[in-house]
């Protein structure tokens, strides 16, 4: 789950982390408000949408006058900004936050995430920032720098100096990185986050610090225990049929293709949908229903696939395991009465009592094709399409 | 032979009055697994299916001297139910629980490295050495005891080997569904290294998916460790970048982790890796005859 920068920044402030003084709004009229409660020479107004890319999009613009301000503010509120990360449908801009504008004398990168192959946190930090990291990771690989943190130790204080050492920090600001650096090692671990990303981390012309942007995204299998933060998500952000999916206990994932997909576990259903490309079609969506395929979970599995209109037929891929074959055919014909199916169903089925669940698919009298096998299934179903 | 389990594995099961418990319990001693017990806290010298229930993994252990324990617990407790696993003595660990929080397993894998413990999943359907023991939510009935030994990611694309291998009549030696967490217990590397030693294995697929590293590594691995035929199959060639694809684990992200880099190292590394998932069963016999 992905939070707002405004959302961010509250976070970073709670953990001692110096932010620009900002105020976020919905309406145009409250910038009015603001810019005269944070007197500054000029803001900067900031759409919040869960992309990067927001500057380049025109998402984020710089104004000298209060009355700038709220023109911008009501330009981007209401909007649908489109960036290179959320093309081509954009993201709706609710919020805008505004800021005050700061004397950059230097731009720095800071991360925070779990590395995989390490399995520890790792603190990545570059001179080189207001750049996409993968971009530095390109151009000036040598620009990375990289601290690795024990779990027992944490992020300790030396780590903090090596980097601000190698990133040319100096003075105040050696000891203003550290405490900083083990704030957000706090912040981290305290909140369960998955990523956290402040790109760029400014040097004023004062020789302060401050996160200039911040970008946090949280473990979902940590929601559970995050409870304000997962208050704070916004569903308006997320694919509308995702999100109806999520709410209904599914496993649902939105791509451009006309063949709808259900299926048990989510290696199978990565599996399924290359099926289809490889025999010429184009999945529709990723789904698992999970190990259930229950009666039930199959019909709001339909019912989600269906709410997608480029759907012209959908492939059901079921490996029983230790639920049977005909237990899952009863729910799959029960599913397709209830939704009043419209299109061609193409079912696999495989495992215990797999003949009774084929022969009970196809005497059904549905528009059910019961497929001899999984090469079969994908054969069918964009043969159904292709009609 | 076979990898990490064989009929005189010693099982536990911790959450193992749970519904989930219960059922796969009865499914594994019906397949003839030796459970020898279970834990459930609070409900200590109770009797379930047959066999003793204890409050603590220490007394379990003392009293059953299992050596393997498997978990059934919810994501918020299963962490605790690893660290208790691997405090009592148990060599084995296999936990099917999927949700556990990334920052709870980064500790977790720190007291398992610290204790010398071997742990299966998170995330994961099990372990299952045919006809000698089954730990974990496969479907028993459709193995068969033989030469395959197989490694995967995910837990139906397990089957789908198993299915096809069966077909084939090759059978399989041990099955490992290692579970599609970024953060998880035995990795392909540890898999392939035991059954590159083991005597019954003659052949080994490997099932991956998009995220992270580890099927580079592994076929790095293979180039200079293996001598046994390996066929290899990558879900996910088609998902978008940026999304995770069910499993945890299973994302694109900043470029990495996409099927055609890590199709493309285990081709390098000798492997005949399948484009369809129905095609696993036909690779392994490629496999093998190309090394004939």
């Amino acid at each position: 789950m992905n939070l707002h920068e405004y959302q961010a920044k509250t976070l970073l402030q709670k953990y001692g982390i110096p932010v620009p003084r900002g105020q976020v709004i919905a309406v145009a009229k409250e910038t009015v408000a603001v810019t005269t409660e944070i007197a500054s020479d000029g803001w900067v107004v900031k759409a919040q949408v869960h992309a990067g890319g927001r500057g380049k999009a025109g998402g984020v613009k710089v104004v000298k006058s209060a009355k700038e301000a709220q023109i911008v503010a009501s330009e981007l509120l209401g909007k649908t900004l489109v960036t290179y990360q959320n093309a081509p449908d954009g993201q709706p801009v609710n919020q805008v936050l505004i800021e005050e504008t700061l004397p950059i004398a230097r731009e720095l990168y800071l991360s925070m995430l779990v590395d995989r192959t390490l399995e520890r946190v790792v603190v990545i930090a570059s001179s080189a920032g207001g750049m996409d990291i993968e971009e530095i990771a390109q151009t000036s690989p040598e620009k990375i720098l990289e601290e690795i943190c024990d779990p027992l130790n944490g992020l300790v204080d030396f780590q903090a100096r090596n980097l601000a050492f190698k990133l040319d920090l100096a003075g105040d600001q050696i000891s203003a990185f550290t405490k900083i650096l083990k704030g957000l090692y706090r912040l981290f671990k305290e909140n369960d986050l998955a990523l956290l990303e402040i790109n760029p981390l400014v040097v004023t012309t004062d020789g302060k610090l401050f996160a200039l942007d911040c970008k946090m995204s949280i473990d979902d299998n940590a929601l559970y225990r995050q409870k304000s933060l997962a208050e704070q998500r916004d569903w308006s952000q997320e694919d509308s049929k995702e999100a109806i999916a999520h709410h209904a206990g599914l496993n649902y994932i939105a791509l451009n293709g006309n063949i709808g997909c259900m299926v048990n576990g989510a290696g199978l259903a990565m599996a399924t949908m290359d099926l289809i490309k490889l025999h010429g079609g184009t999945p529709a969506n990723f789904l698992d229903v999970g190990g259930g395929a229950t009666a039930e979970t199959v019909t709001k599995a339909f019912k989600i696939i269906l709410a997608d209109n480029n759907v012209k037929a959908i492939l059901v891929n079921i490996f029983g395991g230790i639920m049977r074959c005909d237990i899952i055919a009863e729910g799959i014909i029960t599913a397709v009465k209830d939704v009043g199916m419209q299109i061609p169903v193409i079912v696999r089925l495989e495992g215990t009592n797999v003949d009774l669940g084929k022969q009970m698919l196809q005497t059904s009298g549905l528009n059910i094709i019961s497929a001899n096998d999984l090469t079969d299934a994908a054969v069918q179903a964009v043969k159904a399409v292709a009609v | 032979m076979s990898i990490l389990v064989n009929k005189n594995t010693k099982v536990l099961c911790q959450g193992f009055t749970g519904k989930q418990g219960t059922f796969h319990s009865e499914q594994a001693l019906a397949y003839g697994t030796k459970m020898v017990g279970g834990v459930t806290p609070g409900k200590g010298s109770l009797v379930h299916l047959g066999l003793p229930v204890f409050n603590t993994m220490r007394d379990a252990v003392r009293e059953t001297g299992a050596n393997a324990s498997v978990i059934y617990v919810p994501p918020a407790f299963a962490a605790d139910s690893i660290l208790e696993a691997c405090d009592a003595g148990i060599d084995l660990i296999i936990c099917i629980t999927e949700g556990i929080p990334v920052l709870d397993m980064l500790n977790v894998k720190a007291a398992l490295k610290a204790n010398g413990t071997k742990l299966i999943g998170p995330n994961c359907p099990g372990v299952i050495t045919p006809d000698e023991c089954k730990i974990g939510i496969m479907p028993g009935s459709i193995h068969l005891r033989g030469k395959v030994g197989i490694v995967s990611r995910s837990g139906t694309l397990t089957y789908e080997a198993v299915h096809q291998t069966t077909a084939l009549k090759l059978g399989q030696s041990t099955c490992v569904g290692i579970g599609g967490d970024p953060i998880k217990g035995l990795n392909f590397i540890e898999c392939l290294q035991m059954f590159e030693a083991d005597s019954e294995t003659e052949a080994i697929i490997m099932v991956g998916e998009i995220g992270g590293s580890d099927e580079e590594a592994a076929a790095e691995f293979i180039k200079s460790n293996v001598t046994k035929p390996v066929a290899a199959y990558i879900a996910g060639q088609t998902a978008p970048a940026g999304k995770r694809m069910g499993h945890a684990g299973a994302i694109i992200s900043g470029g990495s982790g996409k099927a055609v880099d890590k199709i493309r190292a285990l081709e390098l590394a000798g492997a005949v890796v399948a484009s369809s998932p129905a095609g696993l069963g036909e690779a392994v016999l490629a496999a093998i005859s190309n090394k004939k």
